[in-house]
């Protein structure tokens, strides 16, 4: 614990305190953070980065607090996911970003199919002349009876591109492989050497039913590089903004878990009804899904009397449907009977997993970082806590369904004390040179995560992403484990994960 | 079952009449952009150095719907003296270049090919592929499909496999890691066929032109006929447009 500094939610860090630690020491400290033994603490950010003309790594870890370390990478390190799963996708991308190559890993594959930003030779032996996923060895389980059912990139729907493998006895799934790198269009990179002007218009654009949670992030951290105040009704309308965006997603969803186990009624009226709360977006920001609404210093829209009598209009209408809606989906035997002891994860796994959100949630893990690293005005306002949590399809439900009513309830609350917002002007962006500054938010899918590092002239060096997704994933994998292969549909809308906020 | 009929008598019947009544967004909404011909050079020039979009020409004032993600920040900056966003959602075309625009698009109707509409005027089967963009305009094409805007009344509906398809929807900047998937889904469609790029990503590349892990333009990969900007495009631009253009 002595190795790491202890720093707050988007605290502005000189590099030069960082702790700058040997590997061992270093390999150490975050086994021992992270270990049931230790602070049982989990990863915030954990990458490679480029400084002057070496590389080095950085990892952000919490347990009810943030802190931070550092080493100089080395070429080949001994892998920390050979003792912790924890660290699998983190070291499988820096292997990917930067050529480090994390030696014992249990499961070095590809992330996202790209070549490396330094020129390394391929840690995958790819030399990408063809398509992804290249030298991609699929886990496979041998046996005259076991059958292999591969989907995608395109699937049968209106959805986003990935491939799975499932490894079948009969209906029953022993593995489900997840491979992902489709929709992987280079965000990390623009974000680095794009000029200013356009970082809000891709942070919008990482995951767009994460708009806001996206900007956020990116606000709030170039803030604290430029160093902005945000009044509090800027800040008000942020929360608002946020809080609408998961009231739409989990509504949407719950009516597609609700189709997904053939009772089509509430898919019907929630499809609708997420569409009155996109709406309401609208009205706040003039764009469904919150875009050109958050932007470094403030907001561009107020939320003035006209706009605050229109969303509490709208919210006294929606919000007996909504309930009249979850109830027809919660006393439903069928429903209930499709939902119980489907897709289980367990709480040891999601522990060693790391899962945030509400899939974390739903496995007894009550991690929410608007109550433990709260930004904007949270940390005034009442928290929810969930008790359903025993790891399936329904506590992921339930957990979504009391979500829904807890955000609906704040958003009453803020509306009803208005206060005055600040007027907004672009700022001209000047950075505070050899800074570190990270940023966690919760978007609706979980702890949703930017670091920025800067140079010594305030350019950005680095800026790393990190979307919930990143982390749950692997628990959706874990989740068909022994399931049938028909509940796979079931099971993935009830994480409903992204594809391009993990593929970047 | 109760709650089934008492649920059902709350929602009632919520199905737009558009396109056969006129529909008003909210005031704030973002739409067809309307070019000030008479703004001064110097604050064309300011609005278009600011474009995080490059979609302003600086000498002439047209916006390139095409890479237009509807920001609002020349609005903001020249406090409406360059430009103001409409509310109007009816903005797509079927050529490239009529994107390029000071806000007076051609009808998109007279654009049409005719043989499409006598094709597919009846029936309309689609594929959609995502490319490589952020989701919102799956999901924005998706709620197409719930009781406000029912799709399927039009005889348009998207479906699973190519081979059922009369031609491919695309979204995204088509990421390199996906141009080989919509080469060989778009030769599982069978001939004659149709190509809509969907979304400032699908027509320039959108928030993401400049990398180097995207194609960026649809264009450059197959030959395309419907043109539907926005970032997302709003479902009703859209709805307008396949109805405009196959009906």
């Amino acid at each position: 614990m002595a190795e790491l500094l202890p720093i707050k939610n988007n605290e502005l860090i000189l590099r030069s305190d960082i702790p700058d630690l040997k590997f061992d020491d270093f390999r150490e400290a975050l086994l021992d953070f992270t270990s049931e033994a230790g602070q049982a603490g989990q990863i915030v950010q954990f990458f490679a980065y480029p400084d002057q003309d070496d590389l080095k790594l950085l990892a952000v870890l919490r347990s009810d607090k943030l802190y931070v370390a550092g080493c100089d990478a080395p070429a080949k390190f001994a892998s920390l996911t050979a003792e912790s799963e924890k660290f699998n996708l983190f070291e499988r991308e820096m292997a990917e970003q930067y050529g480090l190559e994390p030696e014992g890993h249990p499961w070095l594959k590809m992330v996202r199919y790209h070549a490396n930003y330094v020129g390394k030779p391929d840690i995958f032996g790819n030399d990408y002349s063809s398509a992804i996923p290249g030298n991609y060895p699929y886990f496979k389980v041998d046996g005259e009876v076991v059958h292999e059912v591969a989907v995608g990139p395109v699937h049968a729907g209106i959805i986003e591109p990935g491939h799975f493998r499932f490894q079948c006895l009969g209906e029953r799934v022993l593995n489900l492989e997840i491979q992902h790198g489709y929709q992987h269009r280079g965000v990390e990179k623009l974000l680095q050497t794009v000029p200013f002007k356009r970082l809000p218009i891709l942070a919008e654009t990482i995951a767009g039913d994460t708009t806001i949670a996206h900007t956020l992030c990116q606000a709030q951290a170039l803030e604290s590089l430029i160093g902005l105040e945000v009044d509090a009704g800027s800040s008000r309308v942020r929360v608002i903004a946020l809080e609408l965006e998961r009231i739409a997603n989990h509504i949407g969803d719950l009516g597609a878990m609700s189709l997904d186990v053939a009772f089509a009624p509430p898919a019907a009226y929630f499809g609708r009804i997420r569409g009155e709360y996109l709406n309401l977006s609208q009205i706040v920001s003039g764009n469904r899904f919150g875009r050109g609404l958050i932007r470094p210093g403030g907001v561009t829209k107020v939320i003035g009397s006209e706009q605050r009598d229109l969303l509490l209009a709208k919210f006294a209408e929606l919000t007996p449907e909504v309930e009249h809606v979850n109830d027809l989906i919660f006393s439903a035997p069928s429903v209930l009977a499709r939902f119980e002891n489907t897709g289980t994860v367990s709480h040891a796994d999601a522990v060693k997993l790391g899962l945030v959100g509400y899939v974390g949630r739903a496995c007894g893990l009550p991690y929410d970082s608007r109550v433990t690293f709260p930004t904007e005005i949270y940390g005034e306002l009442p928290a929810n806590s969930n008790h359903v949590t025993d790891g399936d399809v329904c506590s992921r439900a339930v957990v979504r369904r009391e979500e829904i009513m807890h955000s609906i309830a704040l958003i009453n609350t803020l509306l009803a004390n208005p206060e005055a917002v600040g007027s907004y002007l672009p700022v001209h962006f000047e950075l505070a040179p050899r800074a570190m500054v990270v940023s966690l938010n919760e978007g609706w899918r979980g702890e949703t995560s930017h670091c920025l590092l800067t140079d010594a002239t305030g350019q950005i060096l680095r800026y790393k992403v990190k979307d919930p997704s990143f982390h749950n994933w692997p628990g959706l994998a874990l989740a068909l484990r022994d399931e049938g292969i028909s509940d796979f549909p079931i099971c993935n809308k009830s994480f409903n994960l992204s594809y391009c906020g993990f593929d970047l | 079952m109760l709650k089934v009929i008492k649920n059902r008598l709350e929602q009632g019947y919520r199905t737009t009449k558009y396109p056969k009544q006129p529909i008003t967004l909210y005031e704030r909404f973002r739409g067809l952009p309307e070019v000030n011909r008479n703004c001064s050079a110097e604050i064309i020039r300011r609005c278009a150095d600011a474009c995080p979009q490059a979609a302003i020409n600086s000498e002439t004032g047209q916006i390139d719907l095409g890479r237009c993600v509807f920001c609002g920040l020349c609005e903001t900056l020249s406090a409406g003296e360059f430009v103001r966003f409409s509310q109007g959602f009816e903005m797509a075309a079927a050529v490239r270049d009529d994107l390029i625009t000071y806000g007076d698009l051609p009808s998109l109707a007279d654009h049409s090919q005719k043989h499409f509409k006598k094709l597919f005027g009846r029936s309309l089967q689609l594929r959609l592929i995502s490319a490589g963009g952020c989701n919102a305009c799956e999901a924005d094409i998706n709620v197409l499909n719930t009781p406000f805007f029912d799709l399927s009344r039009f005889g348009i509906q998207y479906v699973a496999s190519p081979r059922h398809a009369d031609g491919i929807h695309v979204t995204g900047p088509i990421s390199k890691n996906m141009c080989q998937a919509v080469l060989t889904t778009y030769a599982a469609v069978p001939s004659p066929k149709v190509v809509i790029a969907s979304g400032a990503c699908a027509i320039s590349g959108g928030p993401f032109y400049g990398s180097d892990e995207i194609v960026g333009d649809l264009n450059q990969l197959l030959p395309v006929d419907l043109y539907i900007p926005g970032c997302p495009p709003h479902p009703l631009t859209t709805l307008h447009a396949l109805l405009n253009y196959f009906k």
